[in-house]
């Protein structure tokens, strides 16, 4: 139970670091560009931690690049948000904003779980994370209050990004014993912290909150979209091209 | 920022530029590192911190408007320096140290 919650942040992060990653050398401008990608590092490095642990508790020998390269698509447990390809610079804005504030306060929980060294890692990343989304947020407000276009692309990019939004208050039973245990928290306690922070910035930024409709699901159980296998497909191919290799 | 504006009169298409300064530990005064680009005070925050703080480099960032920095010339160079090249009594070495005092 432990390890496949630990995939489920490590798998969220990796697959949104990775996306982020695609940015670079194509920011608006250097200094967000460096941004970006500093963030994309920070994701991935705390994808690296929690695989590790996930392999350690896991106690099959798996290491955090075997789990991370030698996965298949359904094998990956990342909410379905974080694969959707990067889009404009309006998408990839309001994608992290939604992400990092329901990041920031699931840490703040994680960080007192029973598991120390989850508790640990989750104390480290909630500080990037608190950044993370100062930083979107900031893009928010720009560009949601910016020119008629920017309000526009950011405006369509909040709406089409609402229906992966429920997802990220999912638990299944496994996760659910692990918050009878102390060790997970209940994500479902996050959902209105997280729309009165979202809604609080939307506002802010003169952005309509979306209507809750249909949500799309299935991520946490390996059911992707298409865009997952491409993703993957450019992440592993040199580690699967030379297994075992070093640099 | 007249420097980064096409001599053509077109408008600039950079955003304002803003000088950084670090401090590398508490109690130590803020350094020149950098400049930023920015549209405003926390984006030249957020921006410098990503530019210029990502390897543990300080404790505090400061970020001014360059506008607001006012520099002598290269003709003032003498005026402003050369006067001090023939007073070296200004260095502190001239004075000794008393002893029991601990030279650092």
């Amino acid at each position: 139970m432990l390890p496949l919650f630990l995939l489920n942040l490590a798998d969220d992060r990796l697959i949104l670091g990775h996306r982020l990653s695609e940015w670079c050398g194509h920011g608006p401008i250097l200094e967000e560009d460096i941004a970006l990608a500093n963030i994309a590092l920070d994701l991935i490095g705390q994808a690296n931690l929690l695989l590790e642990l996930a392999g350690a508790v896991e106690g099959r020998g798996r290491s955090a690049d075997a789990l991370a390269y030698f996965r298949e698509a359904v094998e990956f447990r990342n909410a379905l948000i974080m694969e959707l390809p990067r889009g404009d610079f309006a998408f990839t804005v309001a994608r992290q904003f939604l992400v990092a504030v329901h990041g920031m306060l699931h840490l703040e929980k994680l960080q007192s779980s029973t598991h120390a060294d989850l508790a640990g890692i989750a104390a480290k990343a909630l500080k990037e994370t608190r950044y993370h989304a100062r930083h979107s947020a900031d893009w928010m407000l720009k560009l949601g209050d910016g020119t008629p276009e920017s309000h526009r692309r950011v405006q369509e990019a909040v709406d089409e990004l609402w229906r992966y939004t429920g997802e990220l208050f999912e638990m299944d039973d496994a996760e659910r014993a692990l918050v009878a245990e102390g060790i997970a928290t209940d994500r479902e306690a996050l959902r209105e912290p997280w729309r009165a922070e979202v809604s609080r910035v939307l506002q802010a930024a003169t952005l309509q909150v979306p209507d809750d409709g249909f949500m799309q699901r299935g991520g946490r159980e390996g059911r992707h979209t298409e865009h997952l296998g491409h993703l993957l497909a450019e992440m592993q191919i040199v580690a699967r091209s030379y297994p075992g290799a070093e640099w | 920022m007249s420097q980064g504006k096409p001599p053509d009169g077109t408008p600039d298409s950079q955003w304002p530029l803003w000088e950084v300064f670090i401090q590398p530990q508490y109690g130590a005064p803020h350094e020149h590192c950098g400049s930023v680009h920015a549209v405003d005070a926390e984006q030249a925050l957020l921006n410098a911190r990503d530019v210029y703080a990502r390897r543990n480099e300080g404790m505090n960032l400061w970020v001014v408007p360059s506008s607001a920095i006012v520099g002598s010339t290269p003709e003032d160079v003498g005026p402003f320096f050369d006067p001090a090249n023939d007073k070296a009594y200004r260095h502190p070495q001239f004075y000794k140290v008393p002893r029991g005092v601990k030279v650092f």
